[in-house]
């Protein structure tokens, strides 16, 4: 077990809001890590403290330390934008841009000094092969990203993710805007994802996580009830409020 | 049963008159513009009978008023250009820089002083302008430049174009929010900067709102009066030293019309000519910004 980032003791503010609540966590690499719970519980929240899109919105305050290799993420000389190349996200919705699907792939490398064309080329294909679209899209690699279909654009937007040669993907309910067909395409694409990434998954289905992830964890108003391995947290959980969470007592 | 009868037909015939009064009212708007043009192109026409085509778009001369007369218009259309492109050298990076910064870099509380602020230097008369240009631009740049004379079209042009910034602005500032908040949070999620998003996901995103933003802007340049008829100048010579004085069509125009012209002469044909001309010339324009603005589209 080779673990990517170790999170320990992370307290957030929205101003004087406190979302998260002394949160420690290991995620391993290439492991899918599922973080499950009601709307508004905090894991939204979380992942986006692990690339740091959280210092975008004003007012906010994180305490506690995030060790990406064992590296501290929080402290200043590890740039944010650095960290993101690292850290990929996708989001809830796809959000590609309003660019050709080529532009939308290529966007991450060209920002970060690739310029051959022939190595762009080969970005693109292996990207989108990554995330199991190039079959659908190689004949119009120059068509609007818009034209695509919801699901279509989502694994784009993996795609463009991938194209960074990140180490970790986090996915903010990356399936919950699609429809079965496709979700059950991305989730298998994270079955072949994972043999090279660290993931995490932010997930409102509790079967979504049970199907696809290596370990679980269970937020509720902020705090982190309870961590482990997949099977077990759906079989035996520890703590009452997990219990009544996957028995659907409540969420 | 009756009574709701009654009601339904008393709701038709409301309908129907609130929808005449508006056609009527729409009609109106479409009308006066068509008598517009009429106006403009008949005299036009009666002008060309006098004055030959060749001579109006190609001499060099333009004497209507004084003999011998010519009617080239090169100086005149020379002049405009030299304002439009002057105004838009000044108005595009300052417009488009202050939108950037507005819509991407600004805190909420400062975009919601300098917005108001921004869009009152657009509610400042022309007029304005052009003595702030006459008084204040023109001495600066004879201070830099001692060979600038009094009228000149360097002086008009920076202040037709520090007018126009609040619409390249504000107008590229609405395209540029109109953008949607996921798509900002997509480029900084890959690891970009603020200036890239801005400048490599946002503004391209936004380039056809910011490219007729644009084009309305050099319109209302190339049709400016005041500003140029104060600073610019009143004589049409074919320079394109922006030192100099010149003439500008619509410097012309207004010209023409605070002199006694009689009504039916040739030099009173010459301001619907030239406005004909300043008519055809934002028309186009306006086309070719919209060929251009709709092929961004398709590709999007």
């Amino acid at each position: 077990m080779e673990i990517k980032i170790k999170v320990e003791n992370l307290t957030f503010y929205y101003g004087n809001f406190k979302a998260l609540d002394n949160i420690s966590i290991d995620i391993e690499d290439r492991k899918i890590t599922a973080l499950i719970g009601p709307s508004g519980c905090g894991k939204s929240t979380f992942i986006r403290t692990l690339n740091r899109m959280n210092d975008l919105i004003a007012g906010t305050k994180v305490e506690g330390t995030i060790l990406l290799d064992g590296k501290d993420i929080m402290k200043n000389e590890i740039d944010a934008v650095e960290l993101r190349k690292r850290v990929g996200l996708v989001f809830q919705k796809p959000n590609p841009f309003p660019k050709s699907i080529y532009e939308n792939v290529v966007y991450g490398p060209k920002r970060h000094g690739i310029k051959n064309k022939a190595q762009l080329d080969e970005i693109v294909e292996k990207s989108l092969q990554g995330a199991a679209l190039w079959d659908e899209v190689k004949d119009k690699l120059h068509g609007s990203a818009l034209a695509l279909s919801g699901g279509q654009q989502q694994r784009l937007c993996i795609a463009r993710c991938l194209a960074m040669q990140p180490e970790v993907l986090l996915m903010d309910e990356p399936t919950s805007a699609l429809d079965p067909i496709a979700t059950m395409k991305i989730e298998e694409l994270f079955e072949t994802l994972k043999k090279n990434y660290a993931i995490v998954i932010v997930t409102h289905s509790m079967q979504q996580a049970g199907r696809i992830s290596d370990n679980t964890g269970f937020f509720l108003n902020g705090e982190l009830v309870e961590f482990g391995q997949t099977d077990i947290l759906f079989t035996k959980p520890r703590d009452k409020r997990t219990e009544d969470y996957i028995t659907g007592r409540f969420g | 049963m009756k009574n709701e009868q009654k009601r339904k037909d008393r709701g038709r015939i409301g309908e129907f008159t609130i929808e005449t009064i508006l056609r009527f009212f729409a009609g109106i708007s479409i009308l006066t513009t068509i008598a517009i043009v009429w106006t403009l192109f008949s005299e036009t026409i009666i002008f060309f009978k006098e004055v030959s085509i060749t001579e109006f778009f190609t001499g060099t001369k333009w004497t209507p008023t004084l003999e011998p007369r010519h009617f080239g218009i090169l100086p005149l259309f020379v002049g405009t250009m030299m304002i439009a492109i002057g105004a838009s050298i000044i108005a595009l990076p300052f417009g488009l820089g202050s939108a950037i910064y507005l819509s991407e870099y600004a805190p909420k509380r400062v975009r919601k002083i300098i917005k108001p602020l921004l869009e009152i230097l657009a509610g400042i008369p022309s007029i304005v302008y052009g003595f702030f240009a006459l008084t204040f631009i023109t001495p600066i740049l004879q201070k830099f430049l001692p060979q600038t004379q009094v009228f000149n079209a360097a002086s008009a042009s920076i202040a037709v174009g520090i007018m126009i910034i609040p619409m390249v602005a504000s107008l590229s500032e609405d395209a540029m929010m109109a953008i949607p908040d996921s798509i900002r949070q997509g480029a900084y999620a890959l690891g970009s900067t603020k200036f890239e998003v801005a400048t490599k996901v946002i503004v391209p995103a936004a380039l056809s709102g910011i490219g007729s933003a644009f084009v309305l802007a050099v319109s209302r340049a190339i049709g400016e009066t005041m500003i140029v008829a104060i600073a610019a100048g009143q004589s049409p010579v074919l320079t394109f030293n922006p030192l100099k004085s010149i003439q500008t069509m619509t410097g012309f125009m207004v010209n023409i019309s605070l002199g006694d012209i009689q009504h039916g002469t040739i030099e009173y044909k010459t301001v619907f000519a030239v406005g004909a001309m300043l008519f055809v010339i934002t028309f186009v324009m306006n086309i070719i910004a919209k060929m251009i603005v709709n092929r961004y589209r398709e590709e999007y």
